[in-house]
């Protein structure tokens, strides 16, 4: 059952500089209890394409296509149903987790606070405790819920985000670089919680990051961003292993290999910037910095194209079988 | 070997009451070092009002006789009289040994002892300057929360100009135009004083009109102050504005103006404390202007009397008393910051 579906979605930034594409035409579903990834560099429109499944974009966003949540348009609704829907239709554990929970609020409040707002019948105390019982499930003593945030580390205060995301039992988790401020060791607890929450709960959670190793950890599919565009998609695994689009190649390879000194010594890098959104370069966005562009990039952009079972890239290499790797 | 183990016990009985007392000892610390520097800043203005006033003033015998012809001995006899003829050492002793026991000399221009001028005249201030000053934080706030919210909304625009106008007036301009509408067209309210003579001794009648002649007075000094906590409100504000908690109670799925009281305007306040601590410290000095402007009994009438007669004493003592309820305003500020702003507790 699809669970998050985006159709077409544009998202153009008004801005001094003129109009900024972020995201330019994306097609995306994710279904009940699925985990997909999404991965890109810096700036490719992922943390944006986040935000606007709550409509949280700011005001200078122009948004238009479809993102239907349990087939309902966000796109379409109401201030009121909106409101409705955030938090328990879909729930986001943000970046940088400091600066996403209020410095002068104890977290346990912060935690009840969604539980008040959407269950009118919950009792303060009602909702203490289950933020308490929430912190538990995360592995944070339920004592902490009387801490402010900057009384705990960058783990804990991850912790403390993803069971507010937890707090109206959403059946879609966002995931926005949860874990990219965290050293390996936490990072790989947080990852280990937020995969058996997945199984345990069966909800739906798009997680956002640049750093493959994580998706592919915790991910049954995986998309590739590039220049607000999806380059690729398929299962994760396959996509990071056996990448059919330059772009996923030079993403895979700019993390060395565990364990081989060649790779540790040179893990190979991609020359050049992404494109400026405001001069986007004529054909594929990605030919200025592509190894094996053919003539046909320069001329037309390519469309999403199936490459294999369950696979598509938007690489005309790829689309003709040829190898996208030098 | 019992002797041996018993330190080794009694260590490990301290531990818990040693983490409770480094809490305690922060927090004492922290007191220590703010009292400690508003005890400096005190004993500053203790010394400098004493020396400022001797050399601004020049010799009070010549000002207090203008000139008119008087005998060498008479000059002597007023000199003793006003304690002037003994050394300056001895003089400083007595005022800071008068300061400290509230014992602050006597007005050469009333003469009558300092303290129970300021002690009659002190509630007319307190009442002028209180009234406007809670009044101004409060509309300030008010308004410059909703301003800065709507950054560029026709309300912003509209509120933060009549403010920075109503700021920029001078203070005696506007109480004259307050007084040209009100009191002299309108007729609706008295423009001098406290309270009528004819008015009824109960405390009922009293209070309505000592009210009555409050209304001007607070009413121009609120206007021209409260713009200040306007645009102070409204920057703490803007500077909330992009902030990422804000996005997590939007997503959260909060209402527009739960976002703002309960998330944006608690931590926009934090910076304001500090101000408004040290608008409640300038409560006692209040406005000088306005109280001059409405003939209002209080601190900043004597304040202007005392500096057309000269009346050194009296300066020296109001210099004393108006820079001692800052420094204490601000130090209460410090001690309170620890409580609300859990932050500091950790540097």
């Amino acid at each position: 059952m699809t669970l998050l579906e985006f159709k077409d979605l544009h998202v153009t930034y008004r801005g001094s500089r003129g109009r900024l594409p972020a995201v330019r035409g994306v097609d995306l579903r994710v279904d009940a209890g699925e985990t997909l990834g999404i991965a890109g560099e810096s700036g490719c429109g992922k943390s944006t394409l986040a935000m606007a499944v709550l409509r949280l974009l700011p005001k200078s966003a122009e948004v238009s296509g479809e993102i239907l949540l349990d087939g309902e348009d966000l796109l379409k609704m109401g201030w009121g149903r909106l409101r409705a829907v955030r938090w328990t239709g879909a729930s986001i554990v943000f970046q940088g987790a400091m600066h996403s929970l209020n410095a002068v609020q104890r977290i346990g409040r912060q935690i009840a606070e969604p539980i008040l707002v959407h269950e009118a019948k919950t009792t303060p105390a009602a909702a203490a405790k289950r933020a308490e019982a929430l912190l538990e499930r995360v592995g944070l003593p339920p004592s902490r819920a009387r801490s402010f945030p900057h009384e705990l580390s960058g783990g804990q205060r991850q912790r403390v985000m993803i069971a507010m995301a937890l707090a109206c039992d959403p059946d879609l988790i966002i995931a926005d670089e949860a874990t990219t401020a965290l050293d390996v060791m936490v990072q790989a607890q947080v990852l280990r919680l937020i995969s058996d929450l997945v199984t345990e709960r069966g909800v739906g959670l798009v997680m956002i990051s640049h750093d493959l190793s994580v998706l592919s950890a915790v991910c049954d599919r995986a998309a590739v961003m590039y220049a607000g565009r999806i380059v690729e998609e398929g299962p994760a695994h396959e996509v990071f292993a056996h990448a059919r689009h330059p772009y996923s190649a030079a993403l895979g390879a700019a993390f060395p290999v565990i364990g081989d000194p060649a790779a540790r010594m040179n893990p190979g890098g991609l020359a050049g910037d992404p494109p400026d959104p405001a001069r986007l370069p004529q054909g594929c966005s990605f030919r200025p910095r592509c190894a094996v562009a053919v003539e046909r990039c320069g001329a037309e952009s390519p469309e999403l194209l199936e490459v294999g079972s369950a696979r598509v890239s938007a690489c005309f290499v790829a689309q003709e079988g040829m190898p996208v790797v030098l | 070997m019992t002797e041996r183990s018993l330190p080794a016990d009694g260590a490990s009985l301290e531990a818990p009451s040693a983490g409770r007392g480094r809490v305690s000892s922060g927090f004492g610390r922290y007191l220590f070092k703010h009292v400690s520097g508003a005890a400096v800043s005190l004993l500053l203005v203790l010394f400098s009002s004493f020396f400022i006033f001797r050399l601004i003033a020049g010799d009070p015998i010549d000002q207090l006789t203008k000139e008119r012809p008087v005998s060498a001995e008479q000059r002597a006899a007023m000199r003793a009289e006003l304690g002037l003829d003994r050394p300056l050492w001895q003089q400083f002793w007595d005022y800071i040994a008068g300061t400290l026991t509230m014992d602050l000399g006597e007005s050469f221009q009333y003469r009558r002892p300092i303290f129970d001028l300021i002690v009659e005249r002190l509630p007319a201030t307190l009442l002028l300057s209180g009234t406007g000053m809670v009044l101004a934080v409060l509309l300030g706030f008010w308004i410059g929360t909703r301003s800065g919210w709507k950054q560029g909304s026709r309300f912003d625009k509209g509120h933060v100009a009549t403010g920075l106008v109503l700021y920029s007036a001078p203070t005696f301009w506007l109480g004259m135009i307050v007084i040209l509408i009100f009191a002299r067209y309108l007729g609706l309210f008295p423009v001098n004083g406290m309270r009528s003579p004819s008015t009824p001794p109960d405390f009922w009648s009293q209070a309505v009109d000592i009210g009555h002649h409050l209304v001007l007075p607070v009413l121009t000094y609120t206007a021209v102050v409260y713009a200040g906590y306007l645009m102070i409100m409204r920057s703490s504000i803007l500077d909330e504005l992009g902030s990422d908690y804000l996005t997590t109670a939007r997503a959260k799925g909060l209402r527009d103006d739960e976002v703002r009281q309960r998330h944006a305007v608690p931590n926009a306040l934090l910076p304001t404390v500090t101000l408004v601590f040290l608008a409640l410290g300038s409560v006692v000095n209040g406005s000088i202007v306005t109280e001059t402007v409405f003939s209002w009994p209080g601190l900043g009438t004597l304040f202007v009397n005392s500096i057309f007669y000269p009346d050194r004493p009296v300066l020296q003592a109001l210099f004393v008393l108006f820079s001692s309820s800052t420094i204490l305003a601000v130090l209460c500020a410090e001690i309170l910051y620890w409580f609300i702003d859990p932050r500091i507790r950790r540097s």
